[in-house]
């Protein structure tokens, strides 16, 4: 009985912010309706202090409507959250002054120079004129944008602007870092750069939450990955879990045009311990992705091109939707 | 032994932690100004257009019509209202100026806020309540209407507008109008759909008939009954009223003192509300 969620509404009212707890958010049954449209059927989940969550699933599966409950900016249709012990409809800037928000899309000041966006963007948490000009030096050094210091921000490419917003989300300090596709539209330079520094926060026992369509993403980032689909929470784990739980070790692409790729299927299936069918290749499931070839060719069945790889987050995220996570 | 990494390591101050550093009561207590003071800062970069336009603009309208149009009234009719033909028109373009002044500092950052930039749901992530975000925006475009129209007065004052020692009041009292038009329409920009339509209808359907029949280049009452209704519902009308009552004695009787006031204090009361409303539904969504 020591979950937050069975605190008595009446009591958490008195209850400051917690902080010593270990579990940061929890959720229970949490529901967000749109009239007829569900985007967060009834989820539940918790994220422990320094953890690094992620919300994994394709454009609509409710990460970010989920994450904009947490972040106290949408109300819930029904259910029960808290973040930080409190629930988010009745102490909104409470939590506010705990979280670093990333925005899917960068919503900086576009007429103020980069300290400048910094600048203010501390000022709305109450720092000291002082405390934040020490912190800019700090952020700058953090997000490689030194000698951008007094460019305007339209001047600033993708890859800076979203390494201004996520200093920009850092300016407070923040306990809970929420980012939502820090790295969609990127340059694969420019991820990796994001990546280093978010791996960094994750050492100084931020927690972390992530929101993202990118399986390597996840992988490189999660310490535990929730699968959404469609409002749902389809799988919860650690990526290595994910993989072990839902997919083999290994996976055999053979492609033998397009032509051909449904009617060899029918003699694949019992080959391999399960496959899916693409409209350009076909993925046979096995731990020895060689040996599973070898049996092929030995069929007298010579693919077009073959390629054996390791599971990756890609193929949970298939056998658990039926779909692949493309943009 | 020390590395490079351990000096980089050693400019970054130990991290404290947002539960240490950040003070909701202090932000619930100073968060307006925080967001005038951001707003002021990037209309500091503007600063010279702003000045010049403030300037300019007086000087145009006070040579054309006060200085050219009332010779011909003076020397036809000695004046209008038992004054110069300028002094009568100073506080009314003052008051038009200060309700344009206002618009344009409230339109701007809340079409830049929630449609261009998006800037006010970063705010929104804050602690910074809706209702903050939206005052502290209003604060500051009053700020800049109250430099503008100090601006105009003086040009009034130089051109020889303010016949008597009152006629600074007309500074209030046109900041007084440009709040209560600026709190309503602020509102109204939040709801507008449209931007582009919103500026179209606001300009050619609203602004310029108030600006004209407004009673401010000629008394309303010399307009057909029929057409005073427009200065009727005009928060310049009522102000320009107010500021030639104070300015240089303009006969009013004290039934429509107290309409003229009202009229402007109901207007920004529920120009605040319907603001406050449209900012929180917004930000929600």
């Amino acid at each position: 009985m020591s979950s937050p969620l069975e605190t008595p509404q009446g009591d958490s009212a008195e209850l400051p912010i917690s902080t010593s707890a270990d579990v940061m958010i929890s959720a229970k049954g949490l529901t967000k309706r749109y009239g007829e449209f569900v985007a967060v059927a009834g989820i539940d989940f918790q994220v422990k202090r320094g953890e690094s969550f992620g919300f994994l699933g394709p454009n609509g599966a409710g990460k970010s409507t989920t994450m904009r409950i947490i972040a106290a900016t949408l109300t819930r249709t029904s259910g029960e959250i808290t973040v930080l012990g409190k629930d988010p409809e009745k102490f909104g800037p409470e939590i506010k002054a705990h979280l670093g928000v990333v925005p899917q899309a960068d919503n900086l000041d576009n007429a103020l120079t980069v300290q400048e966006n910094l600048y203010v963007y501390g000022r709305y948490f109450g720092l000291s004129k002082s405390f934040i000009r020490g912190k800019i030096e700090e952020l700058l050094d953090f997000a490689q944008l030194i000698e951008k210091r007094d460019v305007k921000v339209e001047a600033l490419s993708g890859g800076m602007k979203r390494r201004l917003t996520i200093a920009r989300a850092l300016v407070s300090e923040p306990e809970i870092l929420m980012l939502d596709e820090p790295t969609t539209g990127l340059d694969p330079q420019a991820r990796h750069i994001l990546w280093d520094r978010l791996f960094r926060l994750k050492e100084e026992g931020v927690t972390l939450l992530i929101t993202t369509h990118y399986m390597d993403e996840a992988e490189q980032l999660c310490d535990r990955i929730m699968v959404m689909d469609n409002g749902s929470i389809m799988a919860e784990d650690s990526p290595a879990g994910l993989i072990k739980t839902y997919s083999t070790k290994e996976v055999l692409e053979v492609r033998f045009g397009s032509e051909r790729n449904n009617s060899i299927a029918a003699q694949l299936e019992d080959m391999a311990t399960r496959i899916e069918i693409l409209p350009d290749r076909i993925l046979m499931y096995a731990d020895d992705g060689e040996a599973l070839l070898h049996n092929l060719r030995e069929k007298g069945l010579h693919p077009n091109t073959s390629l054996v790889r390791r599971s990756s987050l890609e193929d949970v995220f298939l056998r658990l939707t039926g779909r692949t996570l493309v943009d | 032994m020390t590395t490079t990494l351990d000096a980089a390591k050693s400019m970054h101050r130990t991290r404290q932690g947002s539960l240490k550093i950040v003070h909701v009561d202090r932000i619930r207590q100073w968060g307006t100004y925080y967001v005038a003071e951001a707003r002021m800062r990037i209309m500091l970069k503007f600063f010279w257009s702003v000045l010049s336009t403030a300037a300019l603009n007086p000087v145009l309208y006070l040579v054309s019509i006060g200085i050219g149009v009332g010779k011909l009234i003076n020397t036809h009719s000695g004046g209008v209202d038992n004054v110069p033909y300028l002094t009568f028109l100073a506080p009314a373009l003052l008051a038009s100026a200060a309700i344009q002044n206002a618009m344009d500092e409230v339109i701007f950052p809340v079409m830049e806020g929630f449609k261009w930039n998006k800037t006010f749901f970063a705010m929104n992530a804050t602690p910074l309540s809706a209702k903050q975000i939206a005052n502290g925006v209003f604060l500051a475009a009053m700020i800049r209407t109250l430099f503008s129209v100090a601006i105009y007065g003086l040009m009034i004052f130089l051109f020889g507008g303010f016949t008597s020692s009152r006629g600074w009041l007309a500074i209030p009292f046109g900041l007084f109008a440009g709040a209560s038009f600026g709190a309503f329409i602020m509102g109204l920009a939040v709801a507008a759909k449209n931007d582009d339509t919103f500026f179209m209808i606001l300009g050619r359907l609203v602004i310029m008939p108030l600006f004209l029949f407004s009673g401010t280049f000629y008394q309303l009452s010399t307009m057909p009954l029929f057409l005073q209704w427009i200065g009727w519902l005009s928060p310049l009308w009522h102000a320009t009223e107010l500021s030639r009552l104070f300015t240089y004695g303009h006969h009013i009787s004290p039934i429509m003192i107290v309409v003229h006031f009202g009229y402007l204090i109901a207007m920004m009361i529920f120009g605040a509300r319907y603001t406050h409303q449209q900012f929180e539904k917004r930000l929600s969504k």
